[in-house]
């Protein structure tokens, strides 16, 4: 009983500590930002590894899910003789949920783990101490420009997914399931707000960008520095993203497109 | 650090792809395209009843979209909803006896407010903050279905 109670208290304990520690983490890699914007080399080697290494991925899967979407848009709204409201449909939900959430999602696949594995095995081979040893700080040279770089990555992801997922509805809806061509767009543009639906979705992708980018970075800087802590650290980084990006999203939905 | 052009020119195809994508969205999805920022002028209606009217509803004559509705609010002494239209100052021929109705686009689609422009007796345009008095409530189904069952019960 005693025991229970003790170990109750040290997972409190440290998950509490754990808070603490990625929150001056995050102000440590926020302030160390300024840094990155003198040295765009730095920034530009990592855009390139977090999003252009993304690009393929967002794009195959955004034309897929809008395939898709246009696919069972069609057969559901065709009950009801509105196929033509099927471009609404497709660039609602792919503005609006699918095209940040998605992306983010696979942003944390395939490059927040990345992240996470290269952060925890330079600290396992003690690359960071030893910049630490030349003076050099590790998270100002390291982290700061990943995060700042997959924070510039996300947005620009989640649109493409939206963009190229609208493309693949209207192959299928228009291209393959015989939906009038001028009634999809013009539908479309009369029912999707610029400000209401994709602004909204832009700052979607911006947080979501921010919470993954944090989460893999400090799980790789916060990794025990063994083989095993750094798949443990790296399998944390995308059940921790994905947690937090889907009730993010379902409080961001919440702040802007409901009255609570 | 070495790096390479090929890495600068992708990562600078890679944002611009992304702007574009953003621009795309911004333009062929939404209204932002068919977006005026004309100047408008208001005119008011008083309905008795704006039924499923909401604010952003378009203001219509023979089907060409002239406008949005701005606002709508009760007026607390007569107890009608007052209509709030911001009319585009291009469409500013529209006679002061004109009228104004809400109609359902299809059987159960959204309201929008139609205007029946008048003969123009006095020959005076709607200006700015002008009111339409010639107005017809908003058709609402379950009044029109009550109508009818009241009626047939009394016919027997």
């Amino acid at each position: 009983m005693f025991e229970f109670l003790e170990n109750l208290g040290k997972a409190t304990r440290s998950s509490f500590a754990k808070l603490g520690r990625s929150t001056l983490f995050l102000g440590h890699t926020l302030t160390g930002i300024g840094d990155v914007i003198p040295r765009p080399n730095l920034l530009i080697k990592q855009i390139y590894s977090v999003g252009v290494l993304s690009f393929l991925i967002i794009t195959i899967s955004g034309l897929f899910v809008g395939m898709v979407l246009g696919l069972q848009g069609f057969y559901t709204l065709s009950d009801f003789g509105a196929e033509e409201s099927l471009g609404v449909m497709v660039a609602a939900s792919l503005v609006r949920e699918l095209g940040p959430v998605v992306s983010a999602l696979l942003f944390a696949g395939r490059a927040g783990s990345a992240l996470t594995a290269e952060i925890g095995l330079m600290k396992a081979t003690e690359q960071l101490s030893g910049m630490e040893m030349m003076a050099v700080d590790p998270v100002k040279r390291i982290i700061s420009p990943r995060f700042l770089a997959g924070f510039i990555s996300t947005p620009l992801l989640a649109a493409l997914f939206s963009a190229v997922g609208v493309i693949g509805g209207h192959l299928v809806g228009v291209g393959m399931l015989g939906v009038d061509d001028g009634a999809f767009w013009a539908q479309m543009q009369a029912n999707i707000d610029f400000q209401q639906d994709i602004i909204n979705g832009v700052i979607k992708s911006i947080v979501f960008g921010f919470v993954v980018s944090w989460i893999a970075l400090f799980e790789g800087y916060d990794a025990i520095p063994t083989a095993e802590g750094v798949s443990r650290a790296t399998t944390r980084t995308v059940v921790n993203s994905a947690f937090s990006i889907l009730g993010l999203d379902f409080i961001l939905t919440a702040l802007m497109f409901g009255d609570i | 650090m070495q790096h390479s052009k090929t890495q600068d020119t992708l990562v600078g195809l890679f944002v611009a792809t992304g702007i574009a994508a953003l621009f795309y969205m911004a333009l062929q999805i939404s209204n932002l395209g068919s977006y005026s920022s004309d100047d408008t002028y208001t005119v008011i209606a008083n309905f008795q009843n704006s039924g499923g009217l909401k604010v952003k509803s378009p203001v219509s004559i023979a089907g060409v979209r002239i406008g949005r509705v701005s606002s709508i609010s009760l007026d607390k002494e007569t107890h009608e909803s007052v209509v709030e239209m911001q009319i585009e100052s291009k469409y500013n021929n529209l006679p002061d006896d004109s009228g104004a109705s809400i109609y359902t686009a299809g059987l159960l689609g959204e309201q929008y407010i139609s205007i029946d422009p008048g003969p123009g007796i006095s020959g005076d345009f709607l200006k700015d903050k002008s009111k339409i008095d010639n107005v017809s409530s908003a058709i609402i189904l379950e009044e029109m279905i009550g109508k009818f069952m009241l009626n047939k019960a009394e016919g027997k």
